[in-house]
């Protein structure tokens, strides 16, 4: 079993929410990414999501776009994203990495390399934002390289889309919770609730609910009805600020705790 | 590509593929709209009221048809084959760009969408949606990247004076990408009621078509002409091409017709050796920008890198992915001009021919005079003048050092 089934498969035994943090890779600084990620961990991540930086990130809100120019000017790209993944493996054999990320930098490199170098350094899936399932044959040398190829789902996707996404998921999928760029703020609990509940019984996969998550109230409340919970951009937020890699691992271990309590209460009170 | 086209008006096919090229590149949360869109828009394409209207506004509010001119005192000067002028510099608001921006503006109106947005780099776009959107009542928001804003003052007035909202943009190298990038972020976040105006023949499906569909009167119209006023199709088409919609527009009706030479004038701004150009079919690589794949330039890391050409319309780092296939397929041929060629060119035409062309239509121009002077003076080379150099003037001024 991979790494994603194997986390999921766990956490539905444990009665357990997944927590899913975003973080964009060389960002606060290109020296702490992988730190950060371990600090994630350690404070409750299920899985990490790993952004690609790229120049033109066009489905991302203003906190994403601007941690994408400061990671690239600091020379982080496709290349230095799989060297701290590789890293990352070499002290957790167990977090599933999903890479996220647009196609462009993906497609220069070469699919097939690409997919080839990403399993080898020990990603399990990649998410590629300008990539819909109506052009996912693109993608066809990440599926053969074993990486799963997470999708997304939106408010507004039609119901034969909804079916054909459930349908190819692979790892999880993605519920986009409302319309609009990564980091606004247009939550509206019981749309969602409603919708994730339509496609949880459809999907093969876990459903995983993201954008507009911001802190252990809104993830808590997603708890109550999604597998898991994806964070980003309040917490690249977070670590934008940070003084040095020492000070982001706190402050991404600071941001993280409280939502992991929050989902955890929640699931402890069910058993109970 | 080695591909043997029967017939290029089969193009894209229902999933807006150019053969390799096209597609819907986009978030998950722009599939619906785009749908939407679709859907609108390839039933208004055959409907017959649907038409009549929009003929109606080409002809009283643009000023179609535009001539055919014969620049005799340019071939002349230049002594080889006859250079001959499609006239879109005479359209209202002074481009071809109005073309589609009427027609996608009715769109809009049948679709019930009041809100329109749309992207600028140079402003021309921007002025012709602010003027279909007074003309048709719509409310009208132009994203422009900040480097723009201050580079195009007199077109950011221009569509203020119309009642746009114009809201500068200021991530990445904020210029006409970022723009776009950040007009497509206001779609994905307002879809319900906003129509998002894009100003070529790029982005996802079915932008490409349509902007194609609605520019393509050019050549529709030149093919007539041609036939009127000299009794045969030209020999050879040359248009500039930025992200391509005046090319398109030019190209498409001709491109059943093999014996026509079709050229396509990219800005190779200081030089293709300098890398400070714009030149995506000539020095680009296949990727995906924007919603479609085609042509685009970037590093070898996948990152979209800054553009530069004297002529902002052309300054963009992707290319319309229709382009990119007739690239492919052989059927047309793209060049480079420089910028230093395309002022040549400019200051040629003004003296011999009293015509001051934008700087974007003075690449093809150029193109165009070094084609003639190859061929024999029976050959007639057909230019699209797709628009006039009022706007440039302040930017020729102080490349040649004058203060006005």
């Amino acid at each position: 079993m991979n790494r994603i089934d194997a986390r999921f498969a766990a956490l539905r035994a444990a009665g357990r929410t997944g927590l899913i943090p975003f973080v964009t890779a060389g960002d606060p600084s290109a020296d702490a990414t992988v730190a950060i990620m371990h600090a994630l961990v350690d404070a409750g991540a299920d899985l990490v999501e790993l952004g690609v930086p790229f120049s033109d990130p066009m489905a991302d809100g203003p906190v994403i776009q601007h941690a994408n120019e400061r990671a690239l000017a600091r020379g982080v790209g496709l290349a230095r994203v799989l060297a701290y993944v590789r890293e990352f493996r070499a002290r957790d054999a167990t977090t599933p990495v999903v890479l996220m990320g647009y196609l462009n930098p993906i497609e220069i490199h070469g699919s097939g390399r690409f997919a080839d170098e990403a399993k080898d350094a020990g990603a399990d899936g990649v998410l590629l934002v300008d990539c819909p399932i109506e052009e996912i044959q693109t993608t066809a040398p990440l599926a053969a390289a074993g990486l799963a190829r997470v999708l997304l789902a939106a408010p507004t996707t039609a119901p034969a889309r909804l079916a054909a996404i459930c349908a190819a998921a692979e790892g999880f999928l993605y519920y986009v919770s409302f319309a609009g760029i990564t980091g606004a703020d247009r939550l509206s609990m019981d749309d969602v609730r409603a919708r994730v509940a339509g496609i949880k019984r459809s999907a093969k996969t876990p459903v995983a609910v993201g954008f507009g998550v911001r802190d252990a109230a809104s993830a808590a409340a997603i708890g109550t009805f999604a597998d898991a919970v994806v964070i980003g951009s309040a917490l690249v937020d977070r670590l934008a600020a940070s003084k040095d890699a020492a000070d982001a691992c706190r402050r991404a271990g600071e941001f993280l705790a409280p939502i992991r309590a929050a989902l955890d209460a929640r699931a402890e009170s069910h058993v109970a | 590509m080695d591909m043997k086209v029967e017939d290029y008006f089969a193009y894209p096919d229902p999933h807006g593929r150019f053969g390799d090229y096209g597609g819907s590149y986009v978030a998950e949360t722009l599939m619906a709209p785009l749908e939407e869109l679709r859907a609108a828009y390839f039933a208004l394409r055959r409907d017959p009221a649907f038409l009549a209207e929009l003929d109606s506004d080409l002809r009283h509010y643009v000023g179609r048809p535009s001539p055919i001119y014969h620049a005799e005192r340019l071939s002349k000067k230049i002594g080889g084959a006859q250079i001959l002028l499609k006239r879109e510099d005479l359209n209202h608001t002074g481009a071809h760009k109005i073309n589609n921006t009427v027609g996608q503006a009715l769109v809009a109106r049948h679709m019930g969408k009041r809100r329109v947005i749309a992207e600028t780099g140079a402003g021309q776009h921007g002025v012709a949606t602010a003027t279909v959107c007074a003309r048709f009542g719509l409310e009208c928001v132009v994203y422009m990247g900040a480097v723009d804003i201050e580079r195009q003052k007199i077109n950011v007035y221009r569509m203020k004076l119309l009642g746009a909202d114009v809201v500068p943009v200021t991530s990445g190298s904020r210029t006409l990408k970022d723009a776009l990038n950040e007009a497509l972020r206001d779609w994905v976040t307002n879809v319900a009621g906003t129509f998002y105006i894009i100003g070529t023949v790029a982005g996802p499906h079915p932008y490409p078509q349509m902007v194609r569909d609605f520019n393509s009167v050019v050549g529709r119209e030149a093919r007539v002409q041609m036939q009127e006023q000299f009794g045969r199709l030209p020999d050879a088409l040359v248009a500039c091409v930025g992200g391509g919609s005046n090319a398109i527009g030019l190209f498409h009706a001709f491109l059943n017709d093999r014996d026509v030479a079709i050229f396509g004038a990219e800005a190779a701004g200081e030089g293709i050796a300098t890398g400070r150009h714009a030149a995506s079919l000539v020095a680009g690589r296949p990727g995906v920008l924007h919603g479609n794949r085609t042509y685009v330039l970037c590093d070898d890391d996948g990152q979209i890198t800054e553009t530069h050409s004297v002529s902002a319309g052309l300054d963009y780092p992707g290319v319309g992915p229709e382009h990119a296939f007739l690239k492919d397929t052989g059927r047309a041929q793209y060049v480079g001009v420089t910028d230093d060629e395309a002022l040549a060119a400019f200051h040629e035409l003004a003296r011999t021919e009293g015509i001051l062309a934008a700087l974007e239509s003075s690449h093809a121009v150029a193109h165009a005079m070094k084609l003639a002077r190859t061929l024999p003076s029976d050959r007639l080379v057909l230019v699209n003048l797709s628009g006039r150099g009022d706007k440039d003037v302040h930017t020729i001024a102080a490349r040649e050092g004058i203060d006005l």
